[in-house]
């Protein structure tokens, strides 16, 4: 049980060592792509075992629970690991025709497989203070990675990126040690039974808010997101497409699973709080994203933007809203690196990503024309995209709960998404170049070429698939929220069915 | 003891936050490990204070008598202290080239990534 749940960890830092030892040369990039399918395979081998099992735990180093440092997947997890494997796989496939050598020398493929280990490593852990260090191993990686190649406008997205991370780090962790002094303990299911027992129900909900804006900052919502916009444009098209897939959705997956394990003394004030922030969220993101020109700048703004459909989901906390965040964190993550990554390939062969720079894409490469519009149409919501099926459990949960402003909202959002998409397609694919080039596929190596692509198409295919059943997609998330509405299989496992009390612990000690 | 160290950190607190509002990135940086010390300091307070009485187990014993020091704060403590030196290393790192890269330190100067409207 205890390997199921750390290959998805060991591999990618194995791959990260060979591929550190091997930039020099092709194999670095060929061991990064075989490290993610082993990781892929790993992972989709703990989706399969907690679909039979349930939820699955392991004690690292056998020091049992709540002692020692426990790696546990629900459903949530799993589906993120697995998730977080198919991006790790279509992107690192990507950066085969996408990083310069000069980028690989640098420790590229390195660095990219230490974030999805951090990642990975996140979703997985069972531990408090486990999840900042993998916080940290994220974070450390994703700073390599976005000044890599020392660009100016790297570096100066970079120090925004870096320094208000830091700050939400050192929130994270000071909330951390506080909820430590009040309950004497940092595994998340032990937390989940001793918080409701302290006494000062007011200090919780302080730490509670501490939690909430540290994790905020990570998943970019309203008004914490301002790193964004200002570095996700400026790294390399490999880089920004799995910051944008992954990254922010560590963010979110922290505030699911604190709001739903711990912090749920007092929903009625911290879900409010929730809700506005999602309110806000969606709607500054997307018109943000409304007054962009830039390929990237516009898809940067709308990661905020369905950031907050996604805390919508959390904030009216009623299964149908959570299995509709779920859905949306799996829908997204795949849309989002896929946009990111035609956006590289409209960069390579039109020659910039500034909109008024481009154009012609849809008369001499169509094949990118319909890969764009597939992900592009999934993210504003167009049935029988993956999009649609997300928006509409979100909007259906949100009027269930009688919360009309809220489903509006989302609505109007979704409105105003189509309308920053078609600004991209009338731009980047309609509108003739400005320099009358002919921007065409065929201008690359053909290795390249099949690397870029292949990505490219197998996401949106995924995209489509989602589209098309969604059924047995919305059947998971159904499930995945029901157990993260009714958390005791997880604190049971987690705690090896016993209750929190040191005697008995030592006494089913092997 | 424990009031002498809650005034400290607010202490800590307070002037990190003044230093981070500052435009200069170095000032933010200064203020960022004086937060970080005081976040340290934080979860020590947080596992009680136990002066003198330090975590060990008296030979043939199994567990220690009496009230001792709690050692996983400090443990997490040590893990902190190490993370926060090399992210803090990194960011330090990063402000210098920000400053031969960019020739400035003022974070309102450093525009390059998102160009006000209309050029400049």
């Amino acid at each position: 049980m205890s390997w199921l749940l750390a290959a998805p960890l060991i591999i990618p830092f194995a791959a990260a060592v060979a591929a550190f030892l091997l930039r020099n040369g092709p194999w670095g990039r060929r061991v990064s792509v075989a490290g993610s399918a082993l990781a892929l395979a790993a992972s989709v081998a703990l989706m399969v075992t907690v679909l039979q099992e349930g939820v699955v735990a392991a004690q690292m180093g056998a020091w049992p629970a709540p002692f020692g440092i426990t790696l546990a997947a629900d459903l949530l997890s799993a589906v993120m690991v697995v998730i977080t494997a198919i991006t790790g796989l279509a992107v690192a496939v990507y950066a085969t025709g996408d990083i310069t050598e000069r980028q690989e020398r640098l420790g590229f493929h390195a660095l990219f497989q230490v974030l999805l280990a951090g990642v990975t490593g996140a979703f997985v852990t069972g531990d408090l203070f486990n999840l900042y260090v993998w916080f940290e191993v994220m974070l450390i990686a994703s700073f390599g990675l976005l000044v890599l190649g020392g660009s100016k406008e790297q570096i100066d997205g970079g120090v925004k990126y870096v320094l208000l991370n830091l700050v939400s780090t050192i929130l994270f962790l000071s909330g951390v040690g506080l909820l430590y002094g009040m309950t004497g303990t940092l595994n998340m299911a032990d937390l989940a039974v001793t918080v409701p027992e302290v006494e000062n129900q007011g200090l919780v909900t302080v730490v509670a808010m501490m939690f909430m804006v540290a994790f905020g900052v990570k998943a970019a919502v309203f008004p914490l997101f301002f790193w964004l916009p200002a570095s996700y444009h400026t790294p390399a098209f490999s880089v920004s497409a799995v910051f944008a897939g992954l990254l922010t959705k560590v963010g979110v997956y922290a505030l699911i699973r604190v709001f739903t394990l711990i912090f749920t003394g007092d929903t009625g004030y911290t879900h409010t709080v929730l809700l506005w922030v999602a309110g806000f969220t969606m709607a500054v993101g997307v018109l943000g994203a409304a007054a962009q020109t830039d390929f990237r700048k516009i898809l940067s703004f709308h990661i905020v933007s369905q950031i907050g459909y996604m805390i919508l989901g959390l904030a009216l906390y009623t299964p149908l809203a959570l299995a509709g965040a779920v859905f949306y964190l799996v829908h997204h993550i795949i849309v989002k690196a896929n946009l990111f990554l035609v956006s590289g390939v409209a960069h390579r062969i039109a020659g910039g990503t500034e909109l008024g720079r481009i154009g012609g894409l849809y008369k001499t490469a169509p094949l990118l024309a319909v890969l764009f519009l597939i992900p592009a149409f999934s993210l504003a919501g167009f049935p029988p995209l993956s999009g649609f099926w997300a928006k509409y459990v979100l909007v259906k949960a949100s009027l269930e709960a009688g919360n009309w402003v809220i489903a509006g909202v989302a609505l109007a959002v979704g409105l105003l998404t189509i309308f920053s998409m078609t600004k991209i397609w009338g731009e980047a694919f309609w509108k003739p170049h400005p320099e009358g080039t002919d921007p065409r596929l065929s201008s690359l190596p053909a290795a390249d070429r099949r690397a870029l692509i292949v990505p490219i198409a197998a996401l949106a295919a995924l995209t489509c698939v989602i589209g098309l059943f969604p059924e047995p997609f919305v059947a998971f998330a159904e499930r995945a929220a029901g157990q993260l509405l009714d958390p005791e299989d997880y604190i049971l496992t987690v705690l090896g069915g016993r209750p929190a009390v040191p005697v008995q612990v030592a006494e089913a000690l092997p | 003891m424990e009031a002498v160290l809650a005034i400290l950190i607010g202490l800590l607190v307070a002037a990190s936050v003044y230093l981070m509002l500052a435009k200069s990135i170095l000032r933010f940086l200064f203020g960022l490990i004086l937060i970080s010390n005081a976040a340290n300091l934080l979860i020590f307070a947080a596992g009680r204070l136990t002066p003198g009485q330090p975590p060990l187990i008296p030979e043939g014993a199994d567990a220690p008598f009496g009230t001792v020091a709690n050692a996983l704060p400090q443990a997490l403590v040590l893990t902190a202290i190490v993370i926060g030196f090399g992210l803090f290393a990194f960011a330090l790192v990063l402000a210098w080239r920000a400053y031969t890269e960019l020739g400035t330190l003022d974070s309102d100067e450093m525009r390059l990534a998102e160009p006000r409207e209309g050029g400049s």
